[in-house]
């Protein structure tokens, strides 16, 4: 019985000294710690670069499409916004990612970040554009007619009344839709930006070690998503304070 | 006994062989009337009537089909003319209130009048007290839109359409959708603006209200105007056969 107890004990202490070894040659060892962190900053700039891009492409889609849906108006800008959603929504992010750089953006001197910033934001747009459409037609019409009543126009009827209402009853779709893309510009390799996941890779290949890059980057994207989910949490608390 | 006097008031709204159709279906076939300064016009009928539709046409809410709406003599009806501006000389209050629930009830009086009248907020704060005050709810202020009860999301509603100064205050029904025990506050509010000489279009079923606070009473069925008259005459000696049968319900 001792010396089955004595053997498991060794065999852990074992497994320990393993695990910490690895450890030390996958991030320790020449500073590899580098390539998650400035991977992680890229990828955070990145992101943060997009959702921006993206809401205001997504708000501006979405009024052009509600306007000309509820007054016929901006035919010709609707028609060039259905055709956006149709390319964006019907090709893979990452073909439309080396499209922007390497066929529209690179031979025009942009940097990599700049070019994954316009992709990932464009692609985003249209996701957001149909979150934020859906969350603008969810208000009661009765709030466009007494906006308009008091003799607001349709543009600042949408800014001061619809918008902000119709911002609060999508903030969980959108969450998502952030969430999403927050993942999506892991293909952002692709170009040859180093983001967190590439920053991974290079780990292993210089390393020969799968198991631990992978896990940590994949940690590091699950504790950035929990933080994003907390935020958004707290931010819509703080907006159905006007629900009692 | 103030008939006489809306008669001499000047001509605010005139209305022109007014149609208005939903695509197949004519909703309006042809009304003409004048509204003058200082009068309250009552509009009353079975639902389907198109009464709402007459009045949401004269703020040009709802397009109409063919004729014009003159409003301080201009034609509403001019696709040239920026209706936005005359809006804000037409107040409006909504069957079911139309408060901004993302807004406090002071955000909500003082919005339009700092936007569209450049007033200063603390301008329009004050004038927004002042009017909460006369209806009663000036503790109100930094309160909620669901905070409230249905008469008092109304009072709201008219004061909010009040912070205009408007020229005329158009009412959709105002009292339809509350709890009958607060439909006495909302008229009371009304019926005070109307002493006070505010020009009012009322669609209504409170019969009760236009004979009391009317200066004049129009029966619509169907898309016209079927009668029209002082309310003691309208309501004593109702000449229209649809009309007796009407009231014959109602009354």
């Amino acid at each position: 019985m001792e010396e089955l107890w004595l053997s498991i004990q060794n065999s852990f202490s074992e497994w320990w000294l393993i695990i910490q070894r690895k450890f030390v040659l996958n991030f320790i060892a020449d500073d590899r710690w580098h390539y998650l962190t400035d991977g992680l900053k890229v990828t955070l700039a990145l992101t943060f670069g997009a959702v921006i891009l993206g809401i205001m492409l997504g708000f501006f889609i979405a009024i052009v499409r509600t306007t000309h849906d509820s007054t016929g108006k901006l035919k010709i800008l609707d028609k060039i916004c259905k055709f956006y959603l149709s390319i964006i929504r019907g090709t893979p992010v990452v073909i439309q990612l080396m499209i922007i750089y390497f066929v529209m953006l690179a031979p025009l001197k942009f940097s990599m970040l700049q070019a994954g910033i316009i992709a990932f934001g464009v692609n985003s747009g249209a996701y957001v554009a149909e979150v934020i459409r859906s969350g603008i037609m969810s208000i009661d019409k009765g709030q466009m007619e007494a906006g308009r009543s008091l003799g607001f126009n349709y543009l600042q009827t949408m800014i001061y009344i619809i918008a902000p209402q119709a911002f609060k009853n999508v903030l969980p779709a959108l969450a998502n839709e952030f969430i999403v893309l927050l993942k999506e510009t892991s293909v952002a390799g692709y170009i040859g930006m180093m983001d967190l996941t590439k920053g991974g890779d290079i780990i292993r290949g210089r390393t020969y070690e799968a198991f631990m890059p992978l896990i940590a980057v994949a940690l590091i994207y699950w504790v950035m998503v929990m933080i994003l989910e907390r935020l958004v949490a707290r931010l819509e608390r703080r907006l159905r304070q006007s629900e009692h | 006994m103030n008939t006489n006097e809306h008669i001499s008031g000047s001509v605010l709204i005139k209305v022109a062989d007014l149609h208005k159709s939903f695509g197949e279906l004519e909703v309006l076939k042809g009304i003409d009337t004048e509204i003058h300064q200082g009068e309250v016009l009552v509009v009353i009928g079975p639902s389907g009537s198109g009464k709402s539709t007459f009045l949401r046409c004269l703020n040009l809410l709802e397009q109409p089909t063919k004729g014009s709406i003159y409003f301080e003599g201009e034609d509403l009806t001019d696709p040239k003319l920026n209706i936005n501006v005359h809006r804000q000389k037409m107040g409006m209050v909504f069957q079911h209130f139309n408060l901004f629930p993302h807004m406090t009830i002071m955000r909500n009086l003082t919005l339009a009048p700092c936007k569209l009248l450049k007033q200063s907020q603390q301008q329009a704060e004050a004038k927004a007290l002042e009017l909460l005050g006369r209806v009663g709810l000036a503790d109100r202020a930094a309160a909620y839109p669901s905070q409230l009860s249905g008469g008092q999301k109304q009072r709201i509603a008219i004061v909010r359409a009040l912070c205009m100064n408007p020229q005329v205050m158009l009412f959709d029904e105002p009292t339809s959708a509350l709890d009958p025990e607060m439909v006495g506050e909302v008229l009371g509010v009304m019926k005070s603006l109307a002493q006070e000489g505010m020009t009012m279009v009322v669609v209504t079923h409170e019969m009760g209200f236009a004979r009391e606070v009317g200066s004049r009473v129009i029966f619509m069925d169907n898309g016209k105007i079927l009668e029209e008259n002082q309310p003691k005459e309208f309501f004593a000696n109702p000449q229209n056969s649809r009309l007796c049968d009407f009231l014959s319900k109602v009354l």
